[in-house]
C-alpha cells in the first residue's frame, strides 16, 4: 500500500483515534501514518451488527412464543454464547441450557435469576419481562 | 503516582506493548516492526470445526503472548507472567509493580472496556495494553490502539482484566524483569531467527489448515459457501473474514505491511539484498489481501453475488499463497553471514 492509499473514511473508531498503518512513500521506503477507518471495514463491521440485530429478534420472538426463555434473548443482546454466560455466572454449561427453556425459566429460584440479572445488567423484574431501558 | 512512561501507538497491540516495555526497559533499537518480525508474528489459520461469533474461525496472528514471549527471549531478556485466580490478589501485584516502578502489560477482554465505540465491544479477550500509574482510583492506561494514553477506575480495570469467554485473561500480566541494553548484534541474531521461525511456521507446520496452506484451504472453501450457505450467510462469513483480517488487533493485510517495514529494517542490520527484495513481495501481498477484502465488500454489500464473484474471492487468496509461499521459501533459503 503506498501512502497516498491510505483510506480515511470516517469510521466508528475513527471518531475517537486514527489508527496506526504502516504503507510506503515515493522512494518504496516503509513508514507510519494515521488512518481515519476504511469504508470495507467499517461495511464488515456493520453485516457483522445486522446479525446480532437478526438473532436478537428472533430470541425475542421465540421468548414470546415460550420456545425459550428471555434468558436466550438477553444472552443475544449482550452479544455472548453459553459458555461465555456459564463462564460469567458460574453455572454449568449444561445448567445454563437448561434454563433457557421457559417452563424451567419460570421455577428458577430467586437467587439464580439474579445471578443472570447482574450478569445482563438488568433487574430481576425487567429478567423476567424483557425490558431494556438503555437505548 | 504515575510512572515516567512513553506512550507511544502501533498497528497492532501486542507489537505496541511488547515495543513500550522494551524501549522502557533500554532496548533503544526496538520498533514496533521489529517487535513483529523477531516474535515471528506473522500467521495464518483456518478452524473448520469452530464457529466464533457464529461465523469463521480465522486468524491471521499467533497465539496471543506469544509475540512478547519470543521477543524477549531472542534478546535475552527473562519475562515474568502471572495470572490470577483472585481479583484482589491481582490489584495488589499490579499495584506492587507500579510502586517499584514497572509499567505492566496486561491482557483484558474488549466487551467492557468503556473508551472502546460501541460497535467494537465484542467479547474478545487477547487484547492488551500498559498500566502505568495510578491517579486516586484512576489506573493510568496506555492502549496502543489509541493516539492518546487514557485510564480506566479501579473497577473497570479489574473487570476487563477478569473478562471471561475463550481466552479469558484470567488477570494476566507480563513485563520484563530488568533494564537492560541490548547490542546489534543480539538484534541480528534475533532478526535471523524470527525469519527462519516466521518461515517454518508458514510453510512447513503438517496439516492443511496453517500458513500458506490454511490461506489455500479457505480460498477453497470460499468457492462452495454459497452453494452451501445461501447468499447472506456467506456474505456474513465473507465479512467476519475481513473483518479479522482487517480490523486492528487483527490485521492480514495490515500485517503483511508490517511484515514488509520489518524486511527493510532487517537490511539496516543485516545488508542482504535478498532482505529488501522480499520486502516488495510482502507489500505485493498485502496489496492482494486489501483486493481480496474489497470483493469481499462487494458481496457482502450485495451489490455483486454471483459464483463467479465467489470465484474471483477465492482466486485473490490462491494469488496470496502463491506469492507468501515464494517470498517465504526465499526467506527460508538465505545464506546468512556468520
Amino acid at each position: 500500500m503506498k501512502k497516498e492509499e491510505i483510506p480515511q473514511d470516517l469510521g466508528a473508531l475513527g471518531k475517537i483515534t486514527g489508527e496506526v498503518v504502516y504503507a510506503v512513500d515515493e522512494s518504496g521506503k516503509y513508514g507510519t501514518a494515521l488512518s481515519n477507518g476504511w469504508e470495507v471495514k467499517s461495511s464488515a463491521l456493520e453485516v457483522a451488527w445486522k446479525d446480532v440485530e437478526q438473532r436478537i429478534e428472533a430470541a425475542r420472538q421465540k421468548v414470546i412464543n415460550k420456545e425459550a426463555s428471555p434468558l436466550l434473548f438477553f444472552m443475544e443482546y449482550r452479544v455472548m454464547d453459553i459458555p461465555i454466560v456459564a463462564a460469567y455466572t458460574g453455572f454449568w454449561k449444561w445448567q445454563v441450557k437448561k434454563h433457557m427453556k421457559y417452563s424451567v425459566f419460570e421455577k428458577l429460584s430467586q437467587s439464580k435469576l439474579e445471578k443472570y440479572a447482574v450478569l445482563f445488567e438488568v433487574s430481576v423484574e425487567d429478567l423476567k419481562t424483557m425490558h431494556i431501558h438503555e437505548a | 503516582m504515575k510512572l515516567d512512561f512513553k506512550h507511544t501507538q502501533a498497528a497492532h497491540c501486542e507489537n505496541g506493548v511488547t515495543t513500550s516495555l522494551l524501549r522502557h526497559h533500554g532496548v533503544n533499537q526496538i520498533t514496533e516492526p521489529l517487535a513483529f518480525g523477531i516474535g515471528s508474528g506473522l500467521f495464518y489459520i483456518y478452524i473448520p470445526f469452530m464457529i466464533i461469533n457464529n461465523g469463521p474461525a480465522i486468524a491471521f496472528r499467533t497465539q496471543p503472548g506469544l509475540i512478547f514471549k519470543r521477543t524477549c527471549k531472542a534478546l535475552g531478556i527473562k519475562v515474568e507472567r502471572k495470572k490470577f485466580r483472585s481479583k484482589q490478589e491481582a490489584e495488589r501485584i499490579l499495584m506492587e509493580c507500579l510502586a517499584a516502578g514497572q509499567p505492566v502489560g496486561c491482557q483484558v477482554g474488549v466487551y467492557y472496556l468503556t473508551y472502546f465505540p460501541k460497535e467494537y465491544r465484542f467479547h474478545f479477550n487477547a487484547h492488551n495494553l500498559i498500566v502505568f500509574g495510578k491517579e486516586e482510583d484512576n489506573y493510568l492506561i496506555s492502549d496502543p490502539v489509541m493516539e492518546m494514553a487514557t485510564s480506566l477506575s479501579s473497577y473497570e480495570l479489574e473487570r476487563v482484566r477478569f473478562a471471561k469467554g475463550a481466552f479469558a485473561p484470567r488477570g494476566q500480566l507480563y513485563y520484563p524483569k530488568v533494564k537492560q541494553e541490548v547490542t546489534n548484534e543480539q538484534i541480528k541474531k534475533a532478526i535471523k531467527k524470527g525469519i527462519k521461525r516466521n518461515a517454518f511456521l508458514m510453510l512447513h507446520i503438517p496439516g492443511p489448515i496453517t500458513g500458506i496452506n490454511g490461506i489455500r484451504y479457505t480460498a477453497k472453501k470460499i468457492r462452495q459457501w454459497r452453494d452451501k450457505l445461501g447468499p447472506q450467510k456467506a456474505g456474513s462469513y465473507l465479512a467476519q473474514l475481513v473483518r479479522m483480517q482487517e480490523e486492528i488487533g487483527t490485521g492480514g493485510g495490515g500485517f503483511r505491511f508490517i511484515y514488509g517495514a520489518f524486511l527493510q529494517e532487517a537490511y539496516a542490520y543485516i545488508p542482504l539484498d535478498e532482505l529488501a527484495d522480499l520486502s516488495r513481495q510482502f507489500t505485493k501481498a498485502g496489496d492482494v489481501w486489501r483486493s481480496a477484502a474489497v470483493q469481499a465488500a462487494g458481496i457482502y454489500k450485495g451489490r455483486i453475488g454471483s459464483q463467479a464473484d465467489f470465484n474471483v474471492m477465492s482466486d485473490y487468496l490462491y494469488t496470496v499463497a502463491d506469492i507468501e509461499k515464494q517470498a517465504f521459501q526465499a526467506l527460508s533459503k538465505i545464506k546468512w553471514p556468520e
